[in-house]
């Protein structure tokens, strides 16, 4: 199924992302332990938490950069195949093709930008639509165009990323997951790695974004911005989701005694 | 010394120089192709996959050259098997026995310095790789490979110069490559100090041939600087025409 299918009346219910009783330990250490989310279609969800409490290994569990233990996983009512781990044999692909497919539907903007160092910003847009969707050379350019025009990256094209500031590279970053035209996007600490005057210029991206009315994953130490874009939030707390509902009232009137101290704390 | 003899020996042994290129690079190029699938072997997660690639290397890596090229030169023909094969055909003259030598000792070294560059990939740039939807092989082809060439590349310079020169050994098995014309030369002229300083002479001059192409490589590859300083250029040239 593609972005466009969910267009299509009768197609609603199908949520973009959806994920049951996820588990993840590393060795002995339990990071998720159990985590139930749903993000439906042109939903924005805020991913809150303390360091540690699992919110980023939960973003890398959603496109597999991290192999669950247990639980289910569908996106655009997919189911994912996925083999649990038993006895202290870990998790396994079953079905990597499935998986590629998959991964190409979810854009993942990482923390540390992650672009390759041997291809210029364009090649970094371009490379996915081109080897991974099969796109014509030109067609390519051209989305990596639209793309990094959208982000404000038009004339620093050609440039090779350690040219450009952390900034720039994560907006880059931003138009490379945009350019896969993906269902969803995750973004895992986007402005983390960045001084404090180059954030302004990312979370203004990423609101954009947000307007368009895409589906997004924002796990974000940037309180006020998560208040400020996403629709609903969800706090973390030692692997499990601790409360979750509209950002709004999340923010406002928070339920748990937990989350009301960690927002005095950080907000 | 005798520079009429040293002048003479230089032109003999230019021409002997072709030998040693035809030796030197069709095994360059048959160790690099067979060493990158093993290099990946080698840096893979599978533990039986790494150490049966890591036994190959540690073996011709452990060993000495010249006893490898004795091992196949003097050694394969001792077994019937082999002596009546088809393979016999080649492995029964020299040049294709130096050439499988030469090929499989720098496939072993080329193999442990590729094995390096890999795993010292930064592993956030394969999940970016991963996180497009990539294949393993497209991983592998078009981000991880060229990363890793492009930080191995000095030390495969290196590679290469060793093998140039350890090419001389095929002298040993008859051979009449730079070093080995050298030798029939003092032998024929008892002028040892002339001819072998024009065989270093020749080797020197290869050696530069091969650094200099290399730069050339690395600075192409490097890539970001040309391409930047090229736009800067002409943009400052417009900035100068009205």
């Amino acid at each position: 199924m593609t972005p466009s299918d969910l267009d299509r009346p009768g197609c609603d219910d199908v949520a973009a992302l959806r994920v049951e009783g996820l588990e993840k330990s590393f060795g002995n250490y339990p990071v998720l332990r159990g985590v139930t989310l749903t993000a439906h279609r042109h939903e924005v969800i805020g991913i809150l938490g303390s360091s540690g409490s699992g919110k980023s290994t939960l973003l890398r569990c959603l496109n597999l950069l991290e192999l669950p233990n247990r639980g289910r996983m569908w996106v655009l009512g997919e189911r994912l195949k996925l083999r649990e781990a038993v006895n202290g044999r870990g998790g396994a692909i079953l079905d990597r093709r499935q998986i590629q497919r998959v991964r190409a539907s979810l854009g993942m903007v990482f923390q540390s930008f992650n672009l390759w160092p041997h291809r210029t910003i364009l090649e970094n847009v371009a490379e996915g639509p081109t080897h991974v969707l099969r796109q014509s050379r030109r067609e390519a350019i051209g989305v990596a165009e639209h793309y990094l025009a959208q982000v404000g990256l038009a004339d620093r094209r050609h440039h090779y990323p350690h040219h450009l500031s952390g900034g720039q590279q994560q907006r880059a970053g931003i138009a490379r997951a945009l350019a896969m035209e993906p269902a969803v996007l995750l973004f895992d600490e986007p402005t983390s790695a960045l001084d404090p005057e180059l954030t302004g210029e990312v979370l203004k991206v990423i609101r954009s974004l947000a307007e368009e009315g895409r589906t997004m994953l924002l796990v974000t130490h940037e309180l006020a911005f998560a208040r400020e874009v996403s629709t609903r939030a969800a706090f973390m707390h030692d692997g499990k989701i601790e409360e979750e509902g509209p950002s709004r009232q999340l923010f406002l009137e928070p339920a748990s005694e937990r989350l009301r101290r960690f927002l005095q704390s950080h907000y | 010394m005798q520079i009429d003899i040293f002048l003479q020996s230089i032109v003999t042994l230019a021409n002997a120089a072709f030998l040693t290129i035809a030796l030197t690079v069709p095994s360059l190029v048959i160790g690099f192709v067979i060493s990158v699938p093993l290099a990946f072997m080698r840096a893979s997660d599978s533990r039986y996959l790494s150490s049966a690639i890591l036994a190959y290397t540690y073996v011709v890596r452990g060993t000495p050259l010249l006893v490898q090229l004795f091992l196949i030169y003097y050694g394969l023909g001792q077994i019937d098997v082999i002596r009546h094969s088809p393979l016999w055909v080649l492995l029964r003259d020299p040049f294709w026995c130096a050439l499988l030598a030469f090929s499989l000792n720098s496939a072993a070294y080329t193999t442990e310095l590729f094995r390096g560059a890999i795993q010292a990939v930064p592993r956030g740039l394969v999940e970016a790789a991963e996180a497009v939807g990539m294949s393993r092989l497209q991983q592998a082809r078009l981000i991880t490979f060229p990363i890793a060439f492009r930080a191995a590349l000095p030390s495969y310079t290196n590679e290469v110069i060793g093998l140039l020169k350890a090419s001389s050994l095929a002298s040993t098995v008859t051979l009449l490559e730079i070093t080995g014309v050298a030798r029939r030369l003092v032998s024929e002229t008892f002028a040892p100090y002339e001819i072998f300083l024009a065989a270093g002479v020749i080797y020197l001059a290869l050696t530069y041939l091969v650094t200099s192409v290399f730069r050339l490589l690395e600075r192409h590859l490097a890539g970001a600087e040309p391409k930047v300083a090229r736009e800067t250029a002409m943009l400052s040239l417009r900035r100068i025409s009205p």
